[in-house]
């Protein structure tokens, strides 16, 4: 580029952008946006379409003894199954606090992690929980029931058989 | 082809080449020899990538050990340890669910070394956690954030959630169930903003918390996807942003004119016998990069006169610190194992279930409402010290602990305050409980907005803007702030890890918590 300007200019100045360099400044400007757009498409990467997580209908078979309002926990489930009079349900074990498991008792569900405390129809009764803990969908089938813990049915729903 | 005329006798000057070949190949690499005086010291250290990390000369105000005590250089220190360690547990650690907890077991009992190895990476990582909050406090009552060093206490502040980081996502790494529910926990953090979304009922459109544990976990369980996560974040992604937040962090400590130091520090040291004026003695000395840096150059007109070579006194120094917390971390490995728990049971939560120690004090929190304790308090609390520097313009009592007596005693006060309140607050709430004990139906929105970690923030708040009215003072209001922060973290950590059992009850002992 030959200098046009009649006044010399300091080091320090800054330059102007001169008109022969647009043509780089606009290739790296694609460059760059180039480079944006597949970075933000890739961030989709940690976000997985479909989640390899085990099934989330069960079925279970309820033992004969199990006595009225009787929690029965089916190995490797965070979900209690009942038998009353009324029929059968399932009430989520995972507390709505932080995700700890409670333990069934005989008036409601303990939970070890913060202490939160449910009714025996998964209500709150103190600590941090800020929601009832949810009920399951149970469907019966014969003996069997089968169980989805990935569908919340309105708290008071019991089947029977 | 050559210039130069052909050698009389080829091979014997190849083979008194080949001789002479270390000792060339040491002074390409060294340039000089063994330094033997001040000049060439200098030259060593501005010569070497390593050691032109510091600047040639250093004052001598940097070398008192109450500038700094030596607690940034304890907590790289610490790091290099962790990273050393870390390296060789990644020989034999495997980051697959059961496995990886067997192959803990293997490195404790099996791998020769294996066991300290494994206690001095998570001991040295516990130091390095304590370093760098105390690192921090260091800095805040020396008021070493202030112009020009804004930016580097923010580059502090991101070096202390990394730290955080890297500590946590190790946690989970073993696959026992202590790892097993503190992640668990962690991730129902991650998702804690539901408590509003939910309260608001525009989960089902807008559910930032539960993007946040999928994207931690990788899945909606606790599984190997989440440890393959832990495990990339641990060894890879976090010490990487940790070593480059570090280059920027040192970098800047020189580039914003070496330690803090009062303005009259010159005056309060007074003479040293080993200062001798420099600049007067070669006043042919000039600046070459005068004409392109910024301002006035660093000591026109004053010769550097109260600095010292840091070639030996700072390096002496740094050599003491990075001793003395090698010590402390071959000695903490040596008396006490690392603990490893059961293998994970996703069926049966640890009782209790608690959190590395660092973050027990939010755990407490977290038992009243996981938004406020997980989220809320820890953002208005970073959000609060990244203000600090922009809000405190002032330039009294820079470099001075506390900013001199007066703000001694105010520390003193705050500290006080401090502990008093959320003393109070926490005897209320564990004597009597709170709003849901009270009032079962009341909504989680009240609880979320009124719970002891924002009562207390709320109080701490108040107190220090009656200071700053009472002082004028800026940095009066930043250290009562600071300083209620910092009493409310340490009685919240210790309840959380001392005097909480299972069920988070408390118990004045681990002696009165009820047998399984």
């Amino acid at each position: 580029m030959t200098p046009t300007t009649a006044r010399a200019r300091s080091r320090l100045d800054p330059e102007p952008v001169p008109r022969r360099d647009f043509l780089g400044i606009a290739s790296l400007v694609s460059f760059v946006a180039a480079m944006l757009f597949a970075t933000i498409g890739m961030l989709r990467l940690p976000k997985a379409a479909v989640l390899g997580s085990p099934a989330k209908k069960f079925r279970v078979t309820l033992p004969d003894a199990l006595a009225e309002g009787e929690a029965f926990v089916p190995p490797g489930r965070s979900v209690a199954v009942f038998r009353d009079r009324e029929g059968l349900y399932a009430i989520s074990l995972v507390c709505t606090h932080l995700g700890c498991i409670v333990k069934p008792g005989p008036s409601g569900f303990d939970c070890p992690c913060h202490g939160s405390q449910f009714a025996a129809d998964g209500s709150v009764v103190r600590g941090p929980a800020p929601k009832a803990l949810p009920w399951h969908a149970v469907t019966v089938r014969g003996r069997e029931c089968v169980v989805d813990e990935g569908a919340v049915v309105p708290a008071g729903t019991k089947v029977s058989a | 082809m050559s210039t130069s005329a052909p050698r009389k006798r080829p091979l014997r000057a190849f083979l008194s080449d080949l001789v002479r070949s270390p000792r060339r190949i040491r002074d390409a690499a060294w340039r000089v020899g063994l330094p033997t005086s001040d000049r060439a010291r200098s030259t060593f250290v501005f010569g070497n990538v390593f050691l032109h990390l510091h600047s040639v000369r250093t004052h001598r105000w940097s070398l008192r050990w109450s500038t700094t005590w030596g607690l940034g250089l304890a907590a790289t220190a610490a790091f290099l340890v962790v990273l050393a360690s870390g390296v060789l547990l990644m020989f034999y650690y495997k980051p697959y669910p059961d496995v990886a907890y067997d192959s803990i077991k293997d490195i404790h009992f099996i791998v020769p070394t294996g066991r300290f190895i494994r206690n001095i990476h998570r001991w040295s990582a516990n130091v390095m956690v304590v370093a760098v909050l105390a690192h921090m406090a260091r800095v805040f009552y020396t008021a070493a954030y202030r112009r020009p060093r804004e930016f580097n206490w923010l580059v502090g502040m991101a070096l202390l959630v990394v730290t955080l980081g890297l500590s946590f996502t190790g946690y989970l790494l073993p696959w026992d169930q202590l790892a097993y529910w503190a992640i668990t926990i962690g991730a129902n953090i991650a998702q804690s903003p539901r408590e509003l979304t939910d309260a608001f009922g525009i989960t089902p459109w807008f559910d930032p918390g539960g993007l946040q544990r999928e994207l931690l976990l990788g899945s909606d369980i606790v599984g190997e996807e989440a440890l393959i996560r832990f495990y990339v974040l641990h060894v890879m992604i976090l010490p990487l942003a940790l070593g480059a937040l570090m280059a920027v962090h040192f970098w800047r400590i020189r580039k914003d004119g070496g330690m803090t130091r009062p303005w009259d520090a010159d005056q309060r040291l007074g003479p040293g016998h080993d200062v001798y004026p420099v600049f007067t003695e070669a006043p042919q000395k000039t600046y070459q990069l005068a004409a392109i840096v910024r301002g006035t150059s660093p000591a026109v007109g004053r010769g550097p006169e109260h600095t010292v070579p840091s070639m030996p006194h700072l390096f002496y120094a740094e050599l003491g610190v990075l001793m003395l917390t090698v010590f402390a971390c071959l000695a903490l490995s040596m008396a006490w194992d690392a603990p490893l728990k059961e293998l994970a049971n996703p069926a049966v939560p640890e009782n209790p279930a608690k959190a590395p120690w660092y973050f027990l004090g939010l755990q407490e929190l977290v038992a009243y409402s996981a938004f406020m304790g997980g989220v809320g308090i820890p953002a208005i609390v970073l959000l609060g010290l990244g203000l600090i520097p922009f809000l405190d313009r002032e330039e009294a009592g820079t470099g001075v602990w506390f900013g001199g007596p007066g703000g001694g005693r105010l520390a003193l006060a705050s500290l006080g305050f401090g502990l008093g309140a959320v003393l109070a607050v926490e005897a209320f709430a564990i004597r009597f409980g709170w709003l849901r004990e009270w009032f079962p139906d009341v909504p989680q929105l009240a609880i979320t907005a009124v719970n002891p970690g924002t009562l207390l923030a709320a109080v701490y708040g108040a107190y220090s803007l009656w200071v700053v009215k009472r002082y004028g003072w800026a940095r009066a209001g930043a250290t009562a702030l600071f300083t209620c922060f910092l009493s409310g973290f340490v009685v919240l950590t210790v309840i959380g890890t001392y005097f909480r059992g299972p069920n988070w009850t408390f118990y004045w002992s681990p002696a009165d918590w009820p047998g399984h």
